[in-house]
């Protein structure tokens, strides 16, 4: 049997069996959602087990055949996709376990959680721009009432701000989907890119400006970054590690590779344009971030700063800058939903996100204080950590595309990162502890699992990256590289 | 019918002979989807707004007797689970998730089209239920905003 519509129908399924599970007692929502999850987690493994490593499975729904039906497509690339949120989403649902007690409403809480996995993993494995477009829509309304699950005042406004951000982004992706509809007469991605190819019509340049702005806002890329440091922080800590660590990626950065690579097929333009706006992110976040006092607001800005060096290795276009954006993709969604967790559990033991107020607490919460630290050496690229790795390749690519300049400016960020992350760092867990935070319990033991499986992974990926580059990376480089014969490996002929 | 609560008489008596039939329309033409114009959603929205004409009318605690706020949401999960149901009961039975595994029937007669009719009916109650829900819910966040701004 084939396994590709269980990744839609196994979360879809459990959203709505935990909402009516709701009256019961809140144990019956924690084990069903937390199995659920476990089997999301391990479905992406079998399929690499039981694949080859470049086969590209293709799904037709309801025995539709392409153009006319909806397909899923499965190749490298949605492989790696898969496996980030799948992982992710069984670490948050462990954490959500003991952090979401707080909280009213758990059984809504995990049914709106499953709901945003649909979504993810329906737009990583749809091969249909229309289909493409609900099930983004499906994941960013589920976030927007997230965002909102404390509904303090601060958080509706934060959600209300990502909402109105949001919904701009899907109209212009909606009308970007609808352009092409009316250039080619199908919605197929696949199909679309054969048609569209030696075209040169300027309503196709058109449309390639619109969902750059439109994936733009969803991957918060900088000119569009607005939404991200009020929403990401507001949100509940699990909550956060998913839109840091997934949703931007999975929305954003995702369906900007697929249409720009392998629909519209990658060129000069294309490649500066992401060359800048990553430039632009990885110096505007890194800068916005060293200013913050907000624990949880410096986190987001570091996202954009980050989100910054996955775009710039895309740009590069050749076989180190993808290698390396995508092994920095995989490695941010482990430590910055590390981080967003030592967050969580900062917030839950002390009570507050302001830098200015903590201290010295490694000595009353070892985990916590470990892992974060090892979360911080990674993502400010110190080897042998796996941000170190993915940086590297990033800047091995720039200088192979001969952008000199641009390779000292990615290394100068770097260091812009360890800064931020060291100040976080002194604050919080290192220094002198405060008095009044001595009596501070560590978290409980479901969301020291989760963190402690995410540092490890930020070690394991460090240390083993030469097989974990070519399993999994190796066949996602492969399908950017391959660019529009995409069209032909799907549709086949 | 001596309630002070809602609006006059005459809106009353209106509504009271016009929702039944407003409820009618909605399941003829959620189960005429396949044939003519209308289908799961549109005739959710129907059926939903009958009972949304009921709540203006005869004000909340009118309402929410004949469909309460809990049974709206247990009927919108119910459809959406029913209609998963049908897509993954293509799997075992047709092969293919989605696929029409009932006998197609003769074009034009109302038991035809596979399981199209009963995935309308799924999507009718999912969308019954849900517009319902979320205008009920509307309404009770105005009024706690209202007993707010008095306490204020």
């Amino acid at each position: 049997m084939n396994l590709l519509p269980l990744f839609i129908a196994i979360p879809l399924g459990t959203a709505f069996v935990v909402v009516l599970l709701g009256k019961t007692r809140e144990t019956y929502s924690d084990i069903l959602a937390t199995i659920a999850a476990l089997i999301l987690a391990i479905l992406p493994f079998i399929l690499i087990l039981t694949l080859d490593k470049g086969e590209v499975l293709v799904y037709n729904m309801g025995k539709w055949l392409p153009p006319q039906g909806i397909n899923l497509v499965l190749d490298g690339l949605s492989r790696l996709m898969l496996i980030i949120i799948n992982v992710v989403g069984f670490l948050a649902i462990v954490y959500s376990v003991s952090y979401m007690k707080k909280f009213t409403a758990k059984s809504k809480y995990y049914g709106l959680f499953m709901l945003m996995l649909t979504g993810m993993n329906g737009v990583v494995l749809t091969g249909d721009f229309f289909n493409l477009f609900v099930f983004a829509e499906i994941a960013a309304i589920s976030s927007y009432a997230l965002v909102a699950f404390g509904v303090e005042a601060e958080e509706l406004e934060a959600s209300f701000k990502y909402m109105v951000m949001g919904s701009i982004a899907t109209i212009l992706i909606l009308f970007s989907i609808g352009l092409l509809y009316g250039l080619t007469g199908s919605l197929n991605m696949a199909d679309v890119g054969r048609t569209i190819q030696g075209n040169g019509s300027t309503l196709l340049s058109f449309s390639m400006v619109l969902f750059l702005t439109g994936f733009g806002i969803k991957a918060a890329i900088i000119p569009f970054h607005a939404w991200l440091p009020d929403a990401h922080p507001s949100a509940p800590a699990p909550v956060s590690a998913m839109l840091s660590g997934v949703l931007i990626k999975a929305l954003g950065v995702y369906a900007l590779m697929r249409i720009f690579f392998n629909v519209f097929g990658f060129n000069l333009q294309v490649s500066w344009v992401f060359m800048i706006l990553g430039l632009l992110s990885i110096f505007g976040g890194g800068l916005l971030a060293l200013r913050q006092d907000d624990l949880k607001r410096l986190l987001a800005y570091s996202s954009i700063s980050q989100m910054g060096f996955i775009i710039l290795g895309l740009g590069c276009g050749n076989y180190w800058g993808i290698l390396g954006a995508l092994f920095h993709l995989l490695n941010h969604s482990c430590f910055k939903s590390l981080l967003f967790l030592n967050s969580g559990a900062v917030e839950y033991s002390v009570g507050t996100r302001k830098l200015n107020k903590m201290g010295g607490l490694s000595k009353v919460m070892p985990v916590t204080g470990a892992t974060s630290t090892i979360a911080s050496l990674s993502i400010s690229g110190i080897p042998p950590f796996n941000g170190f790795w993915s940086k590297l390749f990033i800047i091995i690519g720039l200088v192979q595309a001969n952008h000199f300049v641009l390779a000292v400016l990615a290394i100068l960020a770097s260091v812009l990162t360890l800064a931020y992350y060291l100040r976080m760092q002194r604050n919080t867990f290192f220094g002198k502890l405060k008095k009044e935070l001595e009596r501070i319990k560590e978290a409980p033991l479901s969301m020291c699992f989760s963190m402690i499986v995410l540092a490890v992974a930020c070690v394991g990926l460090g240390i083993f990256f030469y097989p974990v580059m070519k399993v999994i990376l190796e066949p996602a480089v492969e399908v950017l590289q391959e660019g529009i014969k995409y069209s032909s490996i799907i549709l086949g002929g | 019918m001596k309630e002070n609560k809602g609006m006059t008489l005459i809106v009353k008596t209106v509504i009271k002979f016009l929702a039944p039939i407003v409820i009618l329309f909605g399941i003829y033409m959620i189960l005429h989807g396949h044939l003519t114009p209308g289908g799961g959603f549109p005739g959710g929205v129907v059926i939903a707004s009958a009972f949304i004409l009921l709540t203006l009318a005869y004000g909340k605690e009118v309402a929410e007797k004949k469909m309460k706020r809990s049974l709206a949401s247990l009927l919108e999960s119910t459809g959406a689970l029913f209609f998963l149901i049908l897509a993954v009961l293509g799997i075992f039975i047709g092969g293919w998730f989605f696929s029409n595994f009932l006998p197609k029937g003769e074009p034009l007669k109302l038991l035809s089209a596979g399981f199209i009719p009963l995935a309308n009916i799924a999507i009718g109650l999912k969308v019954g239920g849900g517009i319902f829900a979320v205008f009920l819910a509307l309404v009770i966040f105005r009024i706690a905003g209202e007993g707010g701004e008095e306490q204020k």
